[in-house]
């Protein structure tokens, strides 16, 4: 009798591991590990100088706290486009999974437009990288920041070109699982970020 | 058929679409709850333990239900908490040392 083999599911692991799990998710954890301590002694950093700068304008002087919101509230719905973007193709819907990831990558745009615009209007207001330690801290901690989601928003894009291509299919939904790992990441450090640093008075 | 089948083959509930807005929508309300706190003059006083409460628990959320870790191995909970518990522990160490913490035998 010939055996017809079945397509693993997509959560089985092609590979046998120490761990019974896939390395480049046990990778991607560890990454995403080492980069809270990363953004913890950013935050840190800026919380210690808190109440010590010297010079005007401060962070405080320039907040503008609804304008933050909506560009904090685009990168929560970023997330949620992207765990549907993941959720589709688990089912293997890749028009779905297209449109998520698009959907995804346009909120992190917004998000990373808004920063780059806020960051603008601080330095016209005379806030900047080396006014006072409140400069320093705000745009080094915001700056590696707004990296890391322009990097996922590269990194996204990328997806979407091989989802267009045929390249992603059911199978491959462990590379989509990977990058939705690090683009949630990224929104959960804003979420901390926007409290600690925004929120937060002095 | 493999016998070493990763623990997280087995078939587990874990939420759908129908979940994940839900998430959202909670997620948006605290989102504008911790702002409407913000604008409240009186709880002033209060505002630091009320939104580290409010943002901790987004953290959780996002955490446990979009990065799957509810619902995924140990191992990946244990490696995120680890640099997490490092990261506090670096934060403590800030404080002690801008003299925000005294800890106690320090010079």
């Amino acid at each position: 009798m010939q055996h017809v083999a079945a397509a693993p599911p997509a959560h089985v692991e092609e590979h046998q591991t120490n761990t019974g799990l896939n390395n480049r998710k046990v990778l991607m954890w560890a990454f995403l590990g080492s980069d809270c301590m990363f953004f913890g002694a950013l935050i840190i950093t800026f919380l210690v100088y808190r109440g010590k700068w010297q010079g005007h304008p401060t962070p405080q002087d320039v907040f503008d706290i609804p304008y933050t919101s909506v560009s904090a509230f685009a990168l929560l719905m970023s997330s949620l486009a992207m765990v549907l973007a993941l959720a589709a193709i688990q089912r293997g819907d890749i028009k779905r999974l297209k449109i998520w990831l698009l959907c995804t990558a346009g909120l992190g745009l917004v998000f990373v437009g808004g920063q780059i615009y806020e960051f603008t209007s601080f330095g016209a207001e005379g806030l900047n990288l080396s006014t006072n330690t409140g400069g320093t801290t705000f745009f080094v901690l915001t700056g590696f920041h707004g990296t890391h989601v322009s990097l996922g928003i590269a990194w996204l894009l990328s997806l979407f070109v091989m989802a267009a291509q045929g390249k992603l299919h059911k199978g491959r939904s462990l590379d989509v699982e990977i990058a939705g790992l690090y683009w949630h990441f990224v929104d959960i450090v804003w979420i901390i970020i926007f409290t600690a640093v925004y929120l937060i008075p002095v | 058929m493999s016998a070493h089948t990763p623990a997280h083959a087995t078939e587990h509930s874990h939420p759908g679409a129908r979940e994940y807005i839900q998430i959202a929508v909670v997620l948006t309300l605290i989102t504008a709850l911790e702002v409407f706190v913000y604008y409240i003059h009186a709880l002033r006083p209060l505002l630091p333990p009320i939104l580290l409460v409010l943002s901790a628990t987004k953290f959780a959320l996002v955490v446990m239900f979009y990065m799957h870790l509810k619902f995924d191995s140990r191992l990946f909970t244990a490696m995120f908490v680890f640099g997490l518990v490092t990261a506090g522990f670096t934060a403590i160490a800030f404080l002690a040392l801008f003299g925000y913490v005294h800890v106690a035998g320090a010079a």
